[in-house]
């Protein structure tokens, strides 16, 4: 289904305008909120990163060791940024497509504001040292339930957002937003519960749990929601319906029925089957990026470079190429030959960097970047800092994912070679490492770009908007103060 | 896929099929795991519960992070076996005759090998290969043994004596397996270093005794104070460069103890059914959690 069309078929009564307009409130709380949030996650990242050039800095600390501030930046990527600009940037596409109003646009505000104090006290919690020891589930118990309940406030208006719309077929962007909206409760829940309350599971099946968790937020929810996006802005963009929904529908249930299979590595110490189980899964995920590229190749045909905002057409552009590749290195990663020298090495990090920030984050930042100018009526304040950023985030992922992944490699090669110290394997990976800073600081700077980007266009906002309302409402009140 | 409740269905499904693989079915098998009789020759009762202290220094590592750095999973490529003669017998001259066609390569003089036993006389044999072999020797009159030598790099490194198995994390409040070796694996740092006060001095800056070490120092864990009346007895021994100014001390506090009492409350040489080895030669200390030495 393409933009245009539905545009044409609705029944007239609401222009886009309108349904713009219905979205300024939760969209512009959540953008704000996960620029704040991209900002904090590169400040965080690039503490971490610097541990590894000085290993004596802030040792005096207990909140700035790397172990706390690492899960803090990765944290902060994930739900400050990704699944709360995913979910706001999910809100639109719905609306847009489905061309209807938003439902209770307040209320998801405050399910965004819950969002946000979880986070705020999770990150909190983690600094002091409440890390509940999984990874991407760090947040402790106090912090997860106001995240929880924020997620079902900002969810339920999105359904019935969609459930309202005035095109009743469903089109690829909203089977994939509509699984991922059911997804996330459901993983987020079942880890928590499972994991935090006060009888929790025992031994081993804790990380089996964090790794199926983590399996399905990272391949699954963060692909079918970039996926969405990225295949509405190619509809769009190009005005034309996918080359094929039935490669769309394909790549759906490839991506619901291995990713959420995926995340186990091949060394966990566990009964045999569950990641063998998980292994095969992973390596078949190779068949969603492959059926995505195909897709996206034949609707773009030549025509890829000619989008209607440049900018936001090359992050999600970018987002597309860095999608197919992280899939199919965490694919080739998994492969039992290869895995034995991957595995628990810096090759993994790379791959997460390239498909959540690579992928994903980058989508979302030029979606932001299409979609607050329509939403707001008003340009960016610095119309040439989309492409700045758009520049300084690829050298940024470039120059973190390569050297991860190499080194990564170079490291698997070092640990199985005996004859190679611990201390000289940990020194020569160091290299690798030590690169990747300048990557995150350029990403840093790319992201301070969107912050004030958007800082600026809310002051412009709020002078044209609220300033001449204000001083009406004061030149209304003045006669009645006069006192005879 | 043209209606939602089909999408919803489908999701639906795929999740309920996950869920059930890697949440339910993990739990049925493995949620009820608890100490076992399970150690091999053994009988002890396995895993040990840690002691107080290193539950607490469990905390510690869990709430600093140490896990984004260190794995808890040691990994094995196989076991090969050693057959070990434990008897010649009573013919040794025919039993020498009898190896010397079997080993070739190998010269057993007849009275002579009987001598120095128990001695190992086959390596790095596949199973199939020491059990034939094993016959041959039966059948020459000779009894044997065999050794399981499990092998990888992480087990020439040190790293462990055998794999890891769910069996090893059930008394953990946390499990804390990791994701990245950026150091080495800790699985059996209680036994490569026995010493708590090198892990204390390790801890308050690794580069004192790993040159060049990449790993953060955890000053936070230590206090710099005046020495009083009487140097504390806890105060960390720290030589050159590191040493710190004259009348001060560097005393740990009681994280970094429980750390360290956990750090060596970390073994990984029991031999269990699943993940079978024989004990060197000397037995195995038992696995208390006292630091030795």
């Amino acid at each position: 289904m393409n933009a245009s069309s539905t545009t044409s078929s609705a029944s007239d009564s609401i222009s886009i305008a309108e349904i713009d307009q219905s979205c300024r409130v939760p969209l512009f709380q959540m953008f704000a909120s996960a620029a704040v949030w991209l900002v904090v996650a590169s400040v965080f990242a690039l503490i971490a990163s610097l541990k590894f050039h000085m290993p004596g800095l802030l040792a005096n600390c207990a909140a700035f060791t790397y172990g706390r501030v690492h899960p803090v930046a990765t944290n902060a990527l994930i739900y400050g940024f990704g699944v709360q600009a995913g979910l706001g940037v999910a809100l639109w596409v719905i609306a847009r497509i489905g061309v209807t109003r938003v439902v209770q646009p307040w209320l998801i505000a405050v399910g965004a504001k819950l969002w946000n104090f979880g986070l705020l006290v999770g990150v909190i919690g983690i600094l002091v040292g409440d890390n509940t020891g999984f990874e991407n589930l760090e947040i402790p118990r106090y912090g997860v339930v106001f995240l929880f309940l924020g997620y079902l406030l900002m969810a339920i208006f999105i359904l019935a957002t969609l459930h309202n719309r005035r095109e009743r077929m469903l089109g690829p962007s909203q089977w994939f937003l509509l699984a991922a909206l059911f997804w996330f409760p459901w993983i987020y829940f079942t880890a928590n519960y499972l994991l935090l309350s006060h009888t929790p599971v025992r031994g081993i099946t804790q990380s089996i749990i964090a790794w199926w968790y983590s399996g399905n937020l990272n391949l699954v929810w963060f692909g079918l929601v970039g996926l969405a996006v990225i295949f509405h802005f190619i509809q769009q963009w190009m005005n034309r319906p996918l080359y094929s929904r039935h490669l769309a529908a394909f790549t759906f249930w490839t991506i619901v029925l291995f990713g959420s299979w995926s995340g186990i590595p091949a060394s966990a110490p566990v009964p045999a089957w569950i990641p063998s189980l998980s292994t095969v899964a992973t390596v078949l995920t190779i068949i969603t990026a492959i059926s995505v590229m195909m897709n996206v190749c034949k609707t773009c045909g030549h025509g890829c470079s000619e989008t209607e905002s440049p900018a936001a057409g090359k992050f999600i552009a970018f987002g597309t190429m860095a999608f197919g590749i992280a899939w199919i290195l965490n694919a080739v990663g998994a492969v039992p030959g290869v895995n034995s020298v991957t595995n628990l090495t810096w090759y993994g990090v790379g791959v997460w960097q390239l498909n959540v920030f690579g992928f994903f984050a980058m989508t979302m930042i030029g979606a932001i970047y299409h979609i607050v100018p329509q939403v707001t009526g008003m340009e960016w304040p610095c119309g040439n800092s989309p492409k700045r950023h758009y520049w300084l985030a690829l050298i940024g992922v470039i120059l973190i994912v390569a050297p991860f992944v190499i080194g990564g490699v170079v490291e698997g090669f070092n640990w199985r070679n005996v004859n190679v110290a611990e201390l000289e394997v940990a020194k020569k990976s160091l290299m690798f490492v030590r690169i990747t800073t300048l990557g995150e600081v350029a990403i840093l700077l790319g992201n301070l770009m969107l912050l004030g980007n958007l800082v600026g266009l809310s002051v412009r906002y709020y002078r044209l908007h609220f300033v001449p309302v204000y001083k009406g409402a004061l030149a209304e009140i003045k006669p009645a103060e006069v006192k005879p | 896929m043209r209606h939602g409740p089909l999408v919803f269905l489908a999701a639906f499904f795929a999740l309920s099929a996950s869920w059930f693989g890697f949440v339910l079915t993990p739990q049925v098998e493995l949620g009820r795991a608890a100490q076992e009789t399970n150690a091999v020759m053994k009988a002890e009762l396995y895993p040990m519960g840690r002691p107080g202290i290193a539950r607490q220094g469990a905390e510690i590592y869990r709430a600093n992070g140490c896990a984004y750095c260190h794995s808890q999973q040691v990994q094995q490529e196989g076991t090969l076996v050693s057959v070990v003669m434990t008897d010649a017998g009573t013919n040794t001259s025919a039993l020498a005759d009898y190896l010397n066609q079997l080993l070739p390569g190998r010269k057993y003089m007849g009275p002579s090998v009987g001598a120095g036993l128990p001695k190992v006389i086959l390596t790095n044999a596949t199973i199939d290969d020491a059990a034939i072999f094993a016959k041959k020797l039966k059948s020459a009159g000779a009894a044997s043994q065999f050794r399981l030598v499990p092998i990888g790099p992480d087990i020439e490194r040190g790293w462990g004596e055998r794999r890891s198995v769910a069996q090893d994390f059930v008394m953990d409040a946390t499990a804390l397996p990791g994701s990245l070796r950026v150091g080495p694996d800790l699985s059996n740092e209680g036994n490569r270093h026995r010493d708590p006060n090198w892990q204390l001095v390790h801890l308050y800056n690794p580069a004192t005794v790993t040159p060049k070490s990449p790993m953060p120092a955890y000053k936070f864990l230590f206090t710099r104070k005046k020495i009083g009346k009487q140097a504390s007895p806890d105060a960390l021994q720290l030589t050159g460069e590191f040493k710190p100014d004259a009348e001060y001390e560097i005393v740990p506090t009681p994280e970094a103890k429980a750390l360290v009492a956990y750090l060596s409350s970390l073994r990984s040489d029991t031999p269990l059914y699943e993940a079978p080895i024989t004990p060197a030669a000397a037995p195995a200390a038992a696995s208390t959690n006292a630091p030795t030495k």
